[in-house]
């Protein structure tokens, strides 16, 4: 009887019941649609994120380099060939120079902080990492013809900051004609390899290091870099090291970085940079995995007392220097998005509510009729509940499918979103990421008035980044995919709403009907 | 079976109080037929309503086989209701979305009984009103008689103690008034109900073996001869 009931009610107040249902249905739709867009931007998000600082990274540690240490940051080709301070290079001079030193952008941490690090509460895992530059410079010194006798001149390498300082001799006597080539290399701790910059990555072929590569000189390459400049597994690249000598290091794997992802172009075993850089017992960058989502703002707060003069980024300081159309997206979502849902699903639970009571008060006879011939109140609440309820599942199921079909609107309108990284952000505040970003060091080659004009051609797949001068660059643009999903929670929280939406209506009217009076329905015809 | 002593009832209506009932002192005896009469608004229906346990007195008591329906709670009031008390009204009151033997079934909702004896005994009621086959009919397609047939089915269908029945000729015709009264007379007598019946038509009231008159409130029966 209580179906038979339902049905036909609902089937006499059809028009009635489509209404509601399909005011709750967008309701729902919505809430689904704006889940699906926001899980695709958290998504989206997290792709660029971890993208700078690996998956499974929380927090990223970092220094910015002093102004005492930023000098070391500036390179001059000719130091190991006696053609730096002091005496000029003389004409003919054959410079062929591979240097390898750390990132400008961010200063050393000790390895003892890491461990210290990984000792503390609440962190699963740390991992030390060093982000470090190698530049070739090959050419010959030409003639130089001064005419003054200004001090120094020629090459203005070692400069700090404030860019090195040069003679003042005549430029425009000389052309210097240098290739410079440079690329990132970025030394992994291989016993953390979950951690940190190769954790994004694919070994596309190849392998990745094993525990045995601890002290060898081997190397992972990425992909596109190897695409560039033609290398592949079995080969070698040429790595240089504090004192500009080269050491061949075989290729190993070459490693794909995901879409938005920003890599280094090499990647070697910590130790082996250490030793190379002359940065032994140092890193600047620290990876940390907390051991859960909710202990990471505490966990921030105490290495930042632990590692004085660090910089401590977690995700949300990184998402919110993130710029451009996703972080549009992202805006829209979680407010207007969110906020619509949340209007439009209230709009519907309440005219759900009201046109239930006023369906209610319609019946009051054929509910007091009920109640005359015994019906309980409950029972006669819990048919027009029954009748709501069935309305709202109906509605739900109108809702997840205008849902999905929300979801692929979003899918197939959105394209690709861009994540811009702002120029101008200090690099240390950008772990993983620091290579993005000018720094606030830099050497001054070819800085300061009467330096070495330069002239030399920038070839390789990454530009010179914090070296040359400290100027901002532009900022850095990541592509991700909107992928808006439903997600099954998704769907099972839309049900639950609609039932919700519902219960709601159907409290509201069976609130009216558990008022009635039975005599109503005498009264009626009295 | 009704022992009704200084009943009383009120009820306000807007910042005045109503007295519809004042102090109605009333016996009917089991398988008796009492019909009321008298002016609109005197007190007629709401008497029905306390004996038939849908309204409560003010004050007074209502002895309904030995127990005082005044101090009954719901939960006893509803189930007496159910199962003792048949009701049929002057405007039918029939569920439009049910059928004529799924009407009379929601009589035995509130009884337990099972889906299959439900429905045995609906058509059974049914078909000894001679609406066998208009069983699947909606209230909408019957004629006024036929639904109110359908309502004296509903109300009979439980095998009540007590048929109330509220003006049941009110909206029929003079024809089907007559087959109406002779319909619900041919169950008092075989079925040995007590039946009280308010209405305004004095054919009716003429058929039962006593007669009331509300005035202001207040009942007077007479005997008929």
């Amino acid at each position: 009887m209580f179906f038979t009931y339902l049905w036909r009610e609902l089937r006499r107040r059809m028009r009635q019941a489509i209404f509601i249902a399909i005011g709750l249905a967008l309701g729902i739709g919505l809430v689904i649609t704006v889940t699906a867009a926001s899980a695709g931007v958290k998504n989206a998000q997290a792709s660029v994120l971890h993208s700078l600082y690996g998956v499974g990274t929380d927090i990223t540690v970092t220094k910015a380099p002093t102004a005492s240490s930023s000098s070391s940051g500036g390179f001059g080709f000719g130091f190991t060939q006696g053609i730096g301070s002091g005496s000029r290079p003389k004409s003919g001079t054959k410079i062929d120079d591979n240097t390898l030193t750390s990132d400008v952008t961010l200063a050393s941490i000790s390895s003892s902080d890491v461990t210290g690090i990984a000792g503390l509460q609440d962190v699963a895992a740390a991992a030390g990492g060093l982000t470090l530059t190698d530049r070739t410079t090959t050419g010959t010194v030409p003639a130089i013809n001064f005419n003054n006798t200004g001090g120094g001149g020629g090459f203005g390498g070692g400069g700090g900051g404030t860019g090195g300082s040069g003679g003042s001799g005549n430029p425009s006597s000389f052309r210097a004609d240098f290739n410079i080539n440079s690329f990132t290399v970025n030394g992994v701790d291989i016993a953390n390899g979950e951690l940190g910059p190769l954790s994004t990555g694919k070994i596309s072929s190849g392998r990745t290091f094993s525990t045995a590569d601890d002290s060898s000189d081997v190397a992972l390459v990425d992909a596109s870099y190897a695409t560039t400049n033609k290398l592949k597994v079995g080969g070698t690249i040429a790595i240089g090291d504090s004192k500009s000598k080269a050491t061949n290091f075989k290729i190993i794997g070459i490693v794909s970085e995901p879409a938005g992802d920003n890599p280094a172009d090499v990647y070697i075993p910590l130790g082996v940079a250490q030793t190379l850089a002359d940065l032994k017992n140092d890193v600047n960058t620290i990876y940390v995995a907390a051991t859960s989502g909710q202990d990471i703002n505490s966990l921030a707060s105490t290495i930042s007392k632990d590692v004085p003069g660090s910089t401590v980024t977690d995700e949300n300081t990184l998402a919110s220097e993130v710029t451009g159309s996703l972080s549009s997206a992202a805006t829209l979502v979680n407010n207007l998005g969110k906020w619509l849902a949340i209007a439009v699903l209230v709009a519907a639970f309440l005219l759900a509510s009201l046109l239930t009571m006023s369906a209610v008060t319609r019946r009051i006879r054929e509910f007091g009729t009920l109640k005359a011939l015994g019906w309980k109140t409950s029972r006669i609440v819990g048919q027009v509940m029954g009748e709501s309820i069935a309305v709202g599942i109906v509605g739900g199921i109108l809702g997840v499918g205008l849902g999905f079909g929300g979801a692929a609107l979003v899918d197939k309108f959105s394209g690709t979103l861009t994540a811009d990284l702002a120029s101008g952000v200090t690099g240390s505040a950008t772990p993983g990421g620091a290579r993005f970003f000018g720094g606030g060091g830099g050497g001054g080659f070819g800085g300061g008035e009467g330096g070495f004009p330069g002239g030399g051609t920038t070839s390789g797949t990454n530009p010179f980044r914090g070296g040359f001068t400290n100027a901002a660059r532009a900022a850095d643009t990541a592509v991700v995919h909107l992928n808006a999903t439903v997600t099954i929670s998704a769907v099972v929280a839309a049900v639950v709403l609609a039932v919700l939406g519902g219960l709601i209506a159907g409290t509201f009217g069976g609130w009216r009907a558990a008022r009635l009076r039975p005599a109503d329905a005498l009264s009626k015809v009295a | 079976m009704y022992k009704l002593t200084g009943v009383t009832k009120d009820y306000p209506k807007g910042r005045a109080t109503v007295h519809a009932l004042r102090g109605v002192d009333l016996e009917i005896q089991d398988g008796e037929w009492l019909a009321i009469q008298g002016p609109t608004g005197h007190g007629k229906s709401t008497l029905l309503q306390i004996i038939g346990g849908l309204d409560r007195a003010t004050s007074g008591t209502v002895d309904f086989d030995g127990r005082d329906l005044t101090k009954l709670r719901e939960t006893q009031m509803t189930k007496l209701r159910a199962t003792s008390v048949g009701f049929i009204f002057q405007t039918f009151n029939l569920i439009p979305t049910l059928s004529a033997q799924e009407n009379v079934e929601t009589a035995l909702v509130p009884l337990g009984v099972s889906d299959r004896t439900r429905r045995a005994r609906a058509v059974e009621a049914l078909s000894s009103l001679g609406l066998g086959d208009r069983l699947r009919h909606l209230p909408g397609e019957l004629s006024g008689g036929q639904q109110q047939r359908v309502a004296i089915a509903r109300a009979l269908v439980k095998e009540p103690k007590v048929l109330l029945a509220d003006e049941p000729t009110g909206n029929l015709d003079e024809d089907t008034r007559d087959e109406i009264i002779g319909v619900l007379e041919k169950l008092w007598q075989e079925k040995g109900l007590t039946m009280v019946i308010v209405t305004h038509d004095s054919t009716v009231a003429r058929r039962a073996q006593r007669l009331g008159t509300m005035r202001n409130g207040k009942i007077t029966v007479k005997q008929r001869v």
